[in-house]
């Protein structure tokens, strides 16, 4: 604790006092026509007081903090062990995956209507992070608007159910396809960009995207959005209570059981449980091709990469393609499960979101991106009486994340051996 | 083997080669030295057509490969090790390796990473090694190693020698030596003009985008002017 350190807990202290008291310690009250202004109440106020005088001595003993932060014992899996050879990580990979996906299988049977809601939402964002997984991840492309494919997904659904009455299983495919024209539409003027500027026009394109929807209101319905979006159907059985469209069938009368509003609810989760389990292998087998190691040379030195003939046209294009045929997917799933989209669901926070889901998982680790997906999509709804503060939690986490293991929940794991010393 | 005809090459307004004209003939180590800014990784870059010329020719066993696109030049029988070496960090040796034999069979790229391993049994000790790990005479190797995996009959090497302790130089050059004996065709970048001249059959000089001299190794490095301005007087 020297001078500098006091001086700078000083200056972090009154920049505290001087965003926070203006936003939190005034009031504007209208009286008739006119504004005023009024001063909070005592208990805001020294609210403000404590938290300049916790800045304060945050940042004064900052140092040792972080310090100590950094001695927090780490997990680490890798150490005293001899590596795995590709084989048998291949082997306990599969393991461990269909366990999980076995056990998700039989989850909803025995869990409440409202947790195998979240469960699907969970395998939605799931599927979009593995989804972004092979930009970011493994081609080392910063795609700041993936939710632009996301919606496009969800829109193609919606729109032609509304126009043409297409069903779930024929949009599933074409809102998935057309979600990678995007992507390969998105990825030719990019093409020459990098780092920040590849950034800020991934940024651009989604907001396109969200404006266009929000604005072409002859044909999406603008911000009003689409509703009455079908559910899924089981080879023609509905799982509604009255049958909407002739010649089908009712899921409840089918099978002689009553009707229960869940079993449409654990069909959504199911369809996303497979959908997932689905994207994940698929990139899994992608990553082992040479597409995969293409994407992986690209992202490590674009220079190298080309100096061995890799077309750099070819392995971007593929990576925005490839990610947002899966987001694609998602987004069909998350028009059905809604019933109803409006551009609200794809503003730049979703992005970000996605985003951060990765960054957190561990870049191009596919169990990493995994459990931060449902991380990221449980705890908010867990401390729902902070919902509030939901943002400012979830920076806190993202900041001490970086600080306590940067490389992410589970690095992306590559065999390597560690070199006995020699003597 | 290659033949590089009055090469004009262009980065937006600036010409920086103005007229260079190389041969590299098969089986010939030659060595292009120069100062920096002379143009030397200039032209490694048009005849890897990045950027391509923008007049004059350039032939790859009498093809014409002046406007081909990067991609199907690289994927010839030229392959390169890049300046600064340019491994993969995050990749491990053996899969660096494979990289360079990406439109290879599978065969071929493990009787390839045979052959690298007997040229750098070093890169066989490290296989599993992240090749960022690694020091830079490792590395250099590496790249080296991954340049020979697509089986060229031409690789061009961009100053090899570069941030490199003397003692891994006199390696690095005597496997250059040996993929001579292989048959292979070398094309030399170095600023290290000694060693360079010493190793090549024929060298060129390339001062400020145009070719100074060119005689056969041995001539230039008794050159006066050589000598005076490359190797310290």
């Amino acid at each position: 604790m020297n001078a500098a350190n006091f001086k700078h807990a000083l200056f972090c202290a009154f920049i505290t006092l001087i965003i926070s008291y203006p936003i939190l310690g005034l009031n504007l009250v209208s009286a008739g026509t006119s504004m005023g202004l009024e001063g909070a109440s005592t208990v805001t106020i020294i609210g403000i007081f404590m938290a300049v005088a916790v800045v304060f001595l945050f940042q004064l003993c900052r140092d040792s903090a972080m310090a100590k932060l950094g001695q927090l014992p780490r997990p680490d899996f890798t150490s005293n062990r001899p590596p795995m050879t590709e084989k048998t990580r291949l082997k306990i990979q599969n393991i461990v995956i269909l366990t999980i996906i076995l056990g998700a299988s039989l989850w909803p049977f025995i869990a409440s209507r409202g947790s195998i809601d979240l469960a699907t939402l969970v395998l939605i964002y799931i599927m979009l992070a593995l989804g972004l997984n092979v930009v970011v991840g493994l081609a080392g492309l910063l795609d700041l608007g993936y939710v632009a494919f996301y919606a496009v997904g969800a829109y193609t659904f919606a729109l032609l159910s509304q126009y043409f009455g297409v069903s779930f299983w024929f949009a599933l495919p074409v809102g998935a396809l057309l979600a990678a024209l995007f992507g390969l539409a998105l990825g030719f003027p990019v093409l020459r960009l990098r780092g920040d500027y590849l950034a800020i026009v991934t940024l651009g394109f989604g907001e396109i995207i969200r404006i266009l929807l929000n604005n072409w209101t002859s044909l999406t319905g603008g911000p009003n959005g689409i509703g009455g979006i079908p559910d899924p159907t089981l080879f023609g059985l509905e799982f509604g209570r009255r049958i909407k469209e002739e010649g089908n069938l009712s899921f409840h009368e089918f099978f002689g059981i009553a009707y229960d509003s869940t079993h449409k609810v654990i069909f959504l989760y199911l369809i996303a449980l497979v959908l997932a389990a689905l994207t994940f292998f698929a990139v899994r087998r992608l990553m082992q091709m040479p597409v995969g190691r293409s994407w992986e040379a690209l992202r490590e030195d674009e220079i190298a990469a080309r100096s061995l003939g890799l077309s750099r046209t070819g392995v971007k294009l593929s990576a925005f393609t490839i990610g947002a045929f899966f987001a694609g997917f998602a987004g069909t799933v998350f028009a059905s499960k809604q019933g109803f989209i409006s551009p609200e669901s794809f503003v730049f926070l979703e992005s970000a979101i996605i985003l951060a889901i990765v960054v957190l998982g561990g870049m191009g680790s596919q169990f990493g991106v995994i459990l931060a997906a449902i991380a990221v999509t449980i705890l908010p709804e867990l401390a729902r009486e902070f919902s509030e503060y939901r943002m400012l939690i979830f920076g806190a986490a993202m900041v001490l994340m970086m600080v306590w293991r940067p490389q992410g929940l589970m690095p992306m794991r590559r065999i390597h051996i560690e070199l006995e010393k020699q003597e | 083997m290659l033949v590089i005809e009055d090469v004009h090459t262009h980065y937006g307004k600036i010409e920086a080669l103005h007229g260079v004209s190389v041969e590299v003939n098969r089986g010939e180590i030659v060595s292009l030295i120069g100062a920096n800014g002379a143009g030397k990784t200039t032209l490694l870059m048009t005849v890897c057509g990045n950027p391509q010329a923008s007049s004059g020719r350039i032939l790859l066993d009498g093809r014409d490969i002046t406007h081909l696109p990067t991609p199907e030049i690289m994927r010839s029988d030229i392959a390169i090790a890049p300046e600064g070496r340019r491994v993969f960090p995050g990749l491990t040796v053996a899969e660096n390796l494979q990289m360079g034999g990406f439109f290879n069979t599978k065969a071929e790229v493990r009787a390839s990473q045979a052959h690298v391993y007997e040229l750098f049994p070093r890169l066989k000790e490290r296989e599993n090694q992240r090749a960022g790990t690694m020091s830079g005479g490792e590395q250099q190797m590496l790249a080296i190693g991954r340049a020979l995996m697509s089986k060229p009959r031409l690789i061009i090497l961009d100053e090899p020698s570069l941030g490199l302790a003397p003692l891994i130089i006199k390696q690095i050059f005597e496997i250059i030596g040996k993929l001579r004996e292989e048959g292979i065709t070398v094309f030399l970048v170095e600023q290290n003009a000694h060693q360079a001249l010493k190793l090549a059959d024929r060298g060129y000089v390339l001062e400020t985008g145009r070719i100074r001299l060119q005689d056969t190794g041995a001539n230039l490095l008794a050159n006066p002017d050589v000598q005076n301005a490359y190797l310290g007087g």
